[in-house]
């Protein structure tokens, strides 16, 4: 029997010891009409060889593309020590720390990446992650409601260059409590958010204001106007950040004159796979005054009955599990391991190796955009710098250009043409640092043969 | 010591790439970093022994005996780990197109069809990243249906007092109300009083089965009957669907709509507090409200169902599918179980409860309910202990840590007193369970001849017990460093 180790003995003394005549009578309270006999719809039982055939068969009928395509998912490279050690018995199959004398590697770990994020970010807290980036915007705003003392309203101020999928899942999670997104224009231009459509909203009462930096075009926007206008108005601003950019951009705890309230974003740059969609995980950071506010888990330092340094969670009056109706969110079991490997990762790179990740990506995304614009009918739509993705104008429907690259074997970017229609055939493309001189080469080549 | 501490300027371990001089020459001053970030620099070997040493501080499934109550510790097949961290599974961007991820959807579409079986219900939805956002979306479904009913007074989720945590958080974020139903002295809900909450308030109700204290509900037709009559909906936390897995199932017992948790009862890590996956699944009634993204099935293939095909959907929780590598550990574990697998489960995991409620009772233990036959969970309570010997429930806890065990789920459920639930999980051996005895009745007897002993525990691990009162005072939630 898989996983299973009693033996025909075993189950004889087991139910001596009971005083049951059989495993069956131990079901008696089940009432007998509730009762199934058997699961027909599923299949007869596979062993190792025959399921590790199988999905080897299945893995391989997806074809790897060389990946162009980003959009709030971005393929690193990934040291080998991080999944090697993140693997190991002890993190993979550990539950949440709720017994310190025995979770003490766990918690070091959660501290140790709760003070990279926060060095990160330059914020004075981190929580110990939520799922991913799109739910933890979702629990920011929810934050920044209960937080924002000066404001008495459930209205947040989003800019349409927040990632779409992001707005979405947000939306999903917050317009149950009666928060409401208000969507701001971006400028045509430059492709960014500028004070000029902050302008109609002066005056009126909102809870937030969302700062995406990098936004979803790749464009970089004007962090600390935004962050200064946020707080004229008695807004909390709200930053949605790539970690990865943070080695090359400030951080958002320096934006503007006071810095963001609350920081936000997905995790999964800093050493998890592009994995079909997860896990990856989404992190939190935020001022010290909010820390009351904060969803999910914290770890803190502290010290044990002999005064010896140890870790614990700590201000579990805020979760579910002790406040209940009053916690500041459902969260319990949250993206613990990938975490596990964020903090390998970034110890592993440093902070050289992080600052050249992100420059490399820059550097890449830069030299392709400049061998594709050679192209003609290709240029760039819009003018303001960006990180490592950048909005593409295209001479033919994004659609057909993307069919295109992909018979060549190229996942060639995100066709904008849904979201973005006033963008035209537009597409977003990416080139990270696992990109050398030829790919980038490659990609202008087969592109211009496509268009 | 921290990694921080093995920090010296200047080294490096792994440098992935490096950039051209003027790679950054285009992006203005007043966007850059000014100072680099407060990151640890170590070489490679530094940090692998840093980290395999803090691994080694853990209690893990893997290294020792976990009986955590309400969480089924059970073996995670290293099976499942391998083949769902095949390259062709790892490489694939969410957004790649749908005619090359053929082989990867046909998992997941088998995955939702089998969850449909095996919890009776009409349709699933694998994207919830855990049990939590599971609860999230099936009440948020419950909303969804009665708003589109017409019907906005519905207003209350009601609960029972022996529920999860999740459960009445869950309503709030999902803009309810709770109102608490007790549990009568026999570990089930008291009816009469969930016929007096009741009425056209209800919006639903939310119950486990078994429930927290570790027996069936036994009344759950009538309480369905009671709760559908209203014209409330019933919502079933899966949490503890071990117990069950073959036997009964939500669906046929009047549930619409409930969560299951993969992390738990389809042996995928919890992985020191996650990544987990709680599936949702709906009756008839309330399968247009799941979210999306399904996969469905089309003549020429797989495709991801969206809002567009499912206009009554509650939307999306997260930015793209849902925890995929879960997911696809758990159809792993559920292809090899199979057909007469499932119901295996549920047959040993309450026989290792039943033999392991008996022998402690034996031992002297005092079980919560001993007139229940226990499911795939138990409690006892150290009630008299914690009177007579001024031992409590956490000591002996603590004590087990030196013994070699995890503990139970302390003080939880919180209606019983001085409280251990124990859940030993179908992949333990009798051995294992006998030793676990072994130490709880020595634990007993020093509890009885040196009290103070036991509350000075543990005494062996890598710490002793933590002043958790300084912890929140404080707060010492990040490392920093020295001013410069
Ligand atoms: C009974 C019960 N319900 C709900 C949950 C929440 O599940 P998760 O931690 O996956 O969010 C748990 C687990 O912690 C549980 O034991």
């Amino acid at each position: 029997m898989p996983f299973i180790p009693h033996t025909s003995d075993d189950v004889r003394a087991m139910l001596a010891a009971i005083g049951a005549p059989t495993i069956e009578a131990l079901f008696a309270e089940i009432p007998p009409a509730l009762r199934v006999a058997d699961l027909p719809a599923l299949p007869d039982a596979l062993n190792e060889r025959q399921i590790a055939r199988l999905m080897a068969e299945r893995a391989a009928a997806d074809p790897q593309w060389r990946c162009f395509l980003g959009a709030g998912v971005y393929e690193h490279h990934i040291p080998a020590a991080v999944w090697e050690i993140a693997g190991r018995g002890e993190f993979y199959s550990a539950y949440t720390p709720y017994q310190p004398e025995a979770s003490q590697g766990t918690l070091q770990v959660l501290y140790e990446y709760q003070s990279m994020m926060a060095g990160l970010t330059g914020m004075a807290v981190s929580n110990a992650s939520l799922y991913d980036g799109g739910s933890a915007l979702a629990e920011a705003l929810l934050m920044a409601v209960r937080a924002n003392r000066k404001s008495k309203s459930k209205r947040i101020l989003v800019s349409r260059t927040l990632h779409p999928y992001y707005r979405r899942a947000a939306h999903a999670i917050i317009h149950n409590q009666g928060l409401e997104l208000v969507e701001l224009a971006y400028d045509l231009t430059g492709g960014h958010t500028p004070e000029a459509a902050l302008a109609p909203y002066a005056g009126q009462d909102f809870a937030a204001l969302v700062i995406a930096q990098p936004n979803f075009f790749g464009v970089l926007e004007e962090v600390d106007a935004l962050t200064d206008w946020a707080h004229r108005q008695n807004a909390l601003a709200v930053a949605v950040v790539n970690p990865t950019a943070l080695a090359i951009l400030s951080p958002p705890g320096t934006w503007g004159v006071t810095g963001a309230d609350i920081v936000c974003g997905d995790g999964q740059p800093l050493g998890a796979p592009l994995s079909s969609g997860g896990p990856y995980f989404g992190f939190l950071c935020c001022r010290q005054e909010l820390v009351r506010q904060m969803p999910g888990r914290l770890v803190g330092r502290t010290v044990d009955l002999d005064g010896k340094p140890g870790f614990t969670l700590t201000l579990q009056a805020r979760e579910q599990h002790i406040r209940r109706s009053k916690a500041t969110s459902n969260i319990c079991t949250n993206q613990g391991l990938m975490v596990t490997a964020a903090t390998l990762y970034l110890a592993l790179i440093g902070p050289q190796g992080l600052e050249q990740v992100a420059a490399t990506c820059h550097a890449n995304t830069r030299s392709l955009v400049e061998q594709i614009t050679q192209i003609p009918g290709v240029s760039r739509a819009f003018d303001r710098p960006v990180f490592h993705e950048t909005v593409l104008k295209l001479p033919r429907p994004a659609q057909a250009v993307l069919e295109g690259l992909l018979e060549r074997g190229i996942l060639g970017g995100f066709d904008l043409s849904s979201d973005y229609p006033e963008l035209g055939q537009a597409m977003l493309v990416c080139a990270t640092e696992t990109k050398d001189e030829m790919d980038l080469c490659h990609y202008a080549k087969t592109l211009a043969t496509v268009i | 010591m921290l990694i921080f501490d093995r920090s010296r300027p200047g080294r490096q371990a792994v440098i992935p790439a490096i950039a051209p001089e003027f790679a950054l020459s285009d992006i203005p001053e007043s966007l850059r970093r000014k100072k680099p970030a407060p990151l640890p620099e170590v070489s490679e070997l530094q940090a692998v022994r840093h980290y395999t040493r803090l691994s080694q501080q853990n209690f893990s499934i893997d290294t020792h005996f976990y009986p955590l109550g309400s969480c089924t510790m059970k073996y995670n097949p290293r099976v499942c780990h391998q083949l769902a961290s095949l390259p062709g599974f790892l490489a694939r961007h969410p957004l790649a197109p749908v005619r090359g991820s053929q082989g990867f959807l046909a998992c997941l579409y088998e995955l939702q069809a089998m969850l449909q079986e095996i919890t009776g219900m009409a349709a699933v939805s694998l994207t919830p990243m855990a049990g939590a956002q599971g609860e999230f979306a099936g009440v948020a479904m419950i909303r969804a249906y009665h708003v589109a009913q017409g019907d906005l007074t519905r207003r209350e989720i009601l609960i029972p007092d022996a529920a999860h945590g999740t459960n009445p958080a869950t309503a709030i974020m999902c803009g309810f109300t709770v109102r608490e139903i007790p549990t009568d002295q026999n570990g089930d809900v008291d009816l009469a009083a969930l016929r007096q909450a009741v009425g056209p308030h209800t919006a639903g109700l939310m119950l486990t089965n078994p429930s927290t204290l570790g027996v069936f509900e036994r009344h759950i037709a009538e309480i369905a009957e009671i709760v559908h009559t209203a014209g409330g909906l019933l919502y079933y936390d899966g949490a503890n669907l071990n117990a069950i897995l073959g036997k009964t199932r939500p669906g046929d017992m009047g549930f619409d709509v409930m969560h299951l948790n993969l992390h738990k009862t389809f042996a995928t890590p919890h992985g020191g507090g996650g990544p987990g996956a709680g599936p949702v699944a709906a009756n008839a009634r309330l399968a247009p409200f799941l979210p999306v993204p399904i996969v469905g099935q089309t003549g020429g293939g797989y495709r991801w169902l969206t809002e567009a095909d499912r206009p009554q959907s509650i939307g999306r929780l997260s930015a793209f599918m849902g925890n995929a590598g879960v997911l696809l550990r758990a159809y792993v574990y559920a292809r090899m179980l199979g057909r007469t697998g499932m119901g295996r489960v549920a047959d040993y995991a309450t026989l290792n409860a039943n033999y392991l409620q008996a022998e402690l009772a034996n031992a002297g233990f005092d079980p919560a309910f001993p007139q229940r036959l226990a499911s795939h969970e138990f409690i006892i309570t150290l009630k008299r202990q914690a009177k007579t010997l001024g031992v409590t429930a956490m000591d002996f806890a603590k004590r087990l840590l030196d013994l070699g065990f995890h503990a139970p789920t302390t003080y939880f459920p919180m209606l019983v007193p001085e409280c251990l639930l124990i859940e030993p999980t179908e992949t333990e051996c009798k051995e294992e369970l006998d030793a676990f005895v072994a130490a709880l009745r020595q634990i007993q007897q020093e509890a009885e001849t040196g009290p103070e002993q036991v509350k000075g525990a543990p005494y062996h691990r890598p710490v002793r017990r933590l002043d958790e009162v300084r912890a929140a005072r404080d707060m010492d939630l990040a490392w920093r460093p020295a001013a410069s």
